[in-house]
């Protein structure tokens, strides 16, 4: 019932989440932020179980932010990202598991952008587009077919933007807006909400 | 599967194993300058299709400033409830300040979390004024300014993010984050949701229990910036009443509490009963005027048309 995106260009990562927060078939709340900041340049992306989303991102917040004053640089994305799914494998199997699905996004210096696609089984897996939620069905082959690996800021937003119509023209549950969030080499960027035409 | 799947009741409190008291408090934050916070909910609790107890009470006082309202299985909350208030006692003699409303909620999700997937069954909403001391130590009989003050400044999280335990300690060293010395305390109203699956939100307008459906569909139709408080008292009794008429599990009488900077004050306990009665005899007033003015224009017209 959530949705989250990710689309890599050649120097930044774009993202997107939606906005509800619903306990069975009442939303609770519209403008939940679904995207957690790890670092200046590390988001982590959460959906699946109530409380575990929270938590566990969290969790994993703190923890970066642990690493940051214990050592005094801060973990890369590919680390951050192995850290997380380490953890989500080691809950796997005890009698409390996590069910969350994730996107790690994040801007490396060498290696630049990056995008990480987590899932509640501990997979792990570096894409150049991903998106979690029953609204992946709909709007994956639209990646496939419009993606390219050189895209633009602009086309990047373009694309996304075809996604989330796409998900407005077809999927059964209206979700009213999405927050994006851009990362390059200059840090995190907080963008224009996205509302599609014809939701309230 | 799909359609089955998503608009399953999953977290339904219709479950008859347990005591439910299965209310629907609920309570909003007003915009307007004045600020305040209502919370409201109906008395009954019922067991197995019984009504247990017709008079009990579902909004408990955690400390002066800060009200919660419990759904779910009635002992759980009781017990939960006085666990918050002894926590916040000690960050207060602790720290010599109250914890804000943020901080408590993220307190009881964080002590409710390791009980996930077991049978407990917590909904609560914190309803809360944050940020008293500051005001009377800073501003002494500024009452308006301190009502008029809007609280968009950020508070810095209190609580740590603790991983999976079996037992839920109570933290007992909860740093404090202070931004170059000064903290940053969001002041004013607040409400936040908390829920024994984890889950914590914050809002303006929450609604829980089993008859929250009924008590959403009256609040956002008359919800809007700008009420005043009777407006709001008033608001929220219908969507008590609208949701105990309609629900099972809901009913007899309602409480409605009403948070302010200087601390939460109880309103009367009402009985809907009386309530229905009242609203069936403007109905039928409203009949019978109709009915005259309908019969008065009739008149008008035939004796307009002499025969």
């Amino acid at each position: 019932m959530e949705y989250l995106i990710g689309i890599q260009g050649q120097d930044f990562v774009l993202v997107a989440a939606d906005n509800v927060a619903a306990h069975s078939i009442v939303k609770m709340k519209q403008d939940q932020d679904k995207v957690f900041k790890l670092s200046d340049k590390i988001l982590l992306l959460c959906v699946g179980e109530a409380g575990d989303t929270v938590q566990f991102a969290e969790y994993i917040q703190k923890n970066i932010q642990l690493y940051k004053m214990r050592n005094g640089y801060e973990l890369s994305p590919t680390a951050a990202a192995n850290f997380t799914r380490k953890n989500l494998a080691d809950y796997l199997r005890s009698r409390t598991p996590y069910h969350v699905n994730l996107l790690l996004a994040g801007f490396d210096e060498t290696d630049g952008p990056g995008l990480y696609y987590m899932d509640h089984l501990s997979a792990l897996a570096k894409a150049p587009f991903a998106a979690h939620g029953h609204g992946a069905y709909l709007t994956l082959s639209i990646l496939d077919r419009y993606y390219r690996p050189d895209l633009t800021r602009d086309e990047a937003m373009d694309l996304l933007k075809k996604c989330i119509e796409e998900l407005n023209h077809r999927f059964i549950l209206n979700l009213p807006s999405f927050s994006v969030r851009l990362i390059d080499k200059d840090g995190t960027h907080d963008l224009e909400k996205l509302i599609p035409v014809g939701a309230k | 599967m799909a359609l089955q799947d998503l608009c399953g009741f999953k977290d339904s409190f219709l479950n008859s194993r347990w005591n439910l008291p299965a209310s629907h408090p609920v309570e909003y934050l007003s915009e307007s300058p004045i600020q305040f916070v209502i919370a409201a909910a109906d008395t009954r609790s019922s067991c197995n299709g019984l009504v247990a107890c017709p008079a009990s009470q579902k909004i408990l006082p955690v400390h002066s400033h800060l009200v919660g309202t419990t759904s779910g299985t009635s002992a759980d909350c009781a017990l939960w409830k006085r666990i918050l208030s002894r926590e916040l006692r000690l960050y207060q003699l602790r720290h010599g300040r109250r914890l804000s409303t943020a901080g408590a909620a993220k307190l009881l999700a964080h002590m409710l979390h390791p009980f996930k997937g077991t049978e407990l069954c917590v909904a609560a909403t914190l309803c809360g004024w944050d940020g008293g001391e500051q005001e009377n130590i800073s501003k002494m009989g500024n009452e308006t300014d301190d009502l008029a003050k809007t609280s968009e400044s950020d508070s810095i999280s209190q609580a740590e993010a603790r991983g999976r335990n079996p037992c839920p300690s109570p933290a007992m060293s909860r740093q404090h984050c202070s931004a170059g010395g000064k903290q940053l305390v969001r002041s004013g109203p607040s409400l936040y949701y908390v829920c024994s699956d984890g889950t914590r939100l914050q809002g303006a307008l929450f609604s829980v229990g089993s008859g929250s459906p009924y008590a959403y569909s009256v609040l956002d139709g008359g919800v809007r910036w700008g009420l005043t408080v009777e407006e709001a008292i008033s608001l929220a009794r219908e969507a008590v009443y609208r949701a105990t008429h309609r629900d099972a599990y809901s009913g007899n009488c309602v409480d409605v509490y009403h948070i302010t900077s200087h601390g939460w004050t109880r309103r009367d306990r009402e009985e809907l009963r009386e309530e229905y009665y009242r609203e069936k005899e403007r109905e039928r007033g409203k009949v019978k005027e109709r009915r005259e003015k309908q019969e008065g224009v009739e008149d008008g017209q035939s004796s307009g048309r002499k025969k």
